[in-house]
């Protein structure tokens, strides 16, 4: 298991052949409170960077985009009923979607956790 | 408005807002606290205690001299010879077509046979309006920006005691749209009781120089928690009041942004301000189009820039502000409609980045106001 990050602030944790997406806790904390959140549905086929969730904070409406090409086969109907989660937990229980990939390799590209705190630490 | 060029400017509580957790963001040519702890709790803080606010970015004006009132009531459709030594009035400047230059509050401060109006203009338009104000005002009247003052807002239900404890008789003396000055520490206090909210509260001038302790004088009480720029947009959009340059700007008549209010019972009948045939005319014939609140199914916030479609997908109008309501837990905004969809209850379809939403127009405010009247 691997856990990985994008510039975007996306998390996604690798599992074989699956995959789980979420925003970061530096996300959630620039973003402020949470009120609504989407999440594809199960069967969307997703291109690495397409948008793929929305997450609204009482001020804006920001993207969610995914780190990885593949097939959605799970969403997190948590984040739907209590957008909140996001804020509490944004890198375990208030994960986005979960998705089968379709290039393995595609991984490679992206930030370790290390990378990404401290790269995220600075901004 | 405001250049790119033109650096961000710092208020006198600067240093305060950040020593208090403050997340500091530009915003009318300063930097500003746009939230401490959070917006959705600050936000009830606000509701259920009370929430300082500063609004320093604002204008401040003085305006003096003979036959002030006459001049202003050129310029604004309030009866403002007939407000009286201690009133607010909220007020419309407005350009020569009838639209809104600013909206304000205006306090009559004249001391006897010396007339004084005190103004407080929005921050983002303060330099327009101080520009707009010099240009069509007659030289016998003078104009001062009180750069050396700040401003504060107490606002919520427990704001008056907390008033009343550092500043004894204010509370009693005033009610809902008036205004006083105490003397404290050596310098004065200006107090107005309004604000921006919807709830009971009190907006205080004071010198730069005495701003943070009179911040500090504030919190200390428990039932104070500063409340930044996030709240109070979500506070008065529940109120349903309008915010310049978002719900109102130079196309606007009063008429149109629903109100008409503003427009005090005799100058309906004199005219004699800015654009006045064409509101007095729109005011008898009804407005095209015309500013309404309106509610969301579901959770998704509809924000600025939304279009309210018709059956057959044209525009009809144009989502002014929109967001999440903490108060209600649902999605709030306000925006123009065409005069024929603007009774409450009428359904609306929105149309925000390529999606659909299904919307009513209710009546505002959306929370109900709690401003302190006296009765009798």
């Amino acid at each position: 298991m691997s856990l990985y990050f994008t510039k975007e602030h996306e998390w996604i944790r690798v599992e074989g052949d699956t995959a789980t997406v979420g925003i970061s806790e530096h996300a959630q904390h620039a973003l402020g409170d949470i009120v609504f959140a989407e999440a594809p549905a199960p069967g969307r086929q997703l291109k690495k960077g397409e948008e793929a969730a929305v997450v609204e904070s009482v001020k804006a409406a920001s993207d969610v985009y995914s780190p990885v090409s593949g097939e959605v086969v799970e969403n997190n109907q948590a984040i739907a009923d209590e957008p909140a989660l996001i804020n509490t937990d944004p890198e375990g229980e208030g994960w986005f979607f979960k998705l089968r990939l379709s290039n393995q390799a595609e991984v490679e590209g992206l930030m370790d956790e290390s990378s990404y705190r401290e790269w995220s630490s600075k901004l | 408005m405001a250049e790119a060029d033109t650096p961000t400017l710092t208020l006198p509580l600067d240093r305060w807002h950040r020593a208090h957790g403050g997340r500091m963001v530009p915003f009318a040519g300063y930097h500003m606290p746009v939230q401490y702890e959070g917006i959705i709790a600050e936000h009830l803080w606000t509701r259920e205690h009370a929430g300082l606010f500063d609004v320093s970015h604002m204008g401040q004006l003085m305006l003096t001299g003979t036959g002030v009132a006459d001049a202003l009531e050129t310029l604004l459709p309030g009866d403002i010879k007939g407000l009286q030594p201690g009133r607010i009035r909220y007020s419309l400047l407005l350009n020569e077509a009838g639209g809104i230059i600013d909206d304000l509050m205006v306090t009559n401060v004249s001391q006897g046979a010396d007339e004084a109006f005190y103004m407080v203009v929005n921050g983002a338009t303060k330099h327009g309006d101080i520009e707009s104000l010099s240009g069509r005002l007659p030289s016998s009247v003078s104009l001062k920006h009180l750069t050396d003052r700040a401003l504060l807002a107490l606002q919520g239900p427990r704001a008056c005691e907390v008033i009343d404890l550092l500043f004894p008789g204010v509370t009693e003396e005033l009610s809902f749209m008036q205004g006083t000055s105490r003397e404290w520490n050596g310098v004065a206090v200006g107090f107005g009781r309004s604000g921006y909210t919807g709830e009971d509260g009190f907006e205080l001038s004071i010198l730069n120089s005495h701003a943070e302790r009179l911040a500090d004088s504030l919190v200390e009480d428990e039932r104070v928690k500063p409340i930044g720029l996030g709240a109070r947009d979500s506070l008065r959009l529940e109120a349903g009041l309008p915010l310049y340059g978002h719900d109102l700007d130079e196309q606007t008549t009063p008429v149109m942004a629903d109100l008409g209010f503003a427009i005090s019972k005799r100058r309906r009948t004199e005219g004699g301000f800015a654009g006045a045939e064409r509101i007095l005319a729109e005011r008898e014939t009804g407005p095209v189009s015309k500013r309404v609140g309106f509610t969301v199914d579901g959770r998704q916030p509809v924000r600025e820039g939304g279009r309210v479609l018709d059956s057959e997908g044209n525009e009809v109008g144009r989502v002014t502000s929109g967001g999440f309501s903490p108060s209600l837990q649902k999605p709030i905004g306000m925006g123009y409609v065409a005069a024929a969809l603007s009774e409450p209850g009428t359904r609306l379809t929105l149309e925000q980045r390529g999606k659909l939403f299904m919307a009513e127009v209710a009546p505002t405010p959306f929370v109900p106001h709690r401003y302190h009247r006296k009765k009798g």
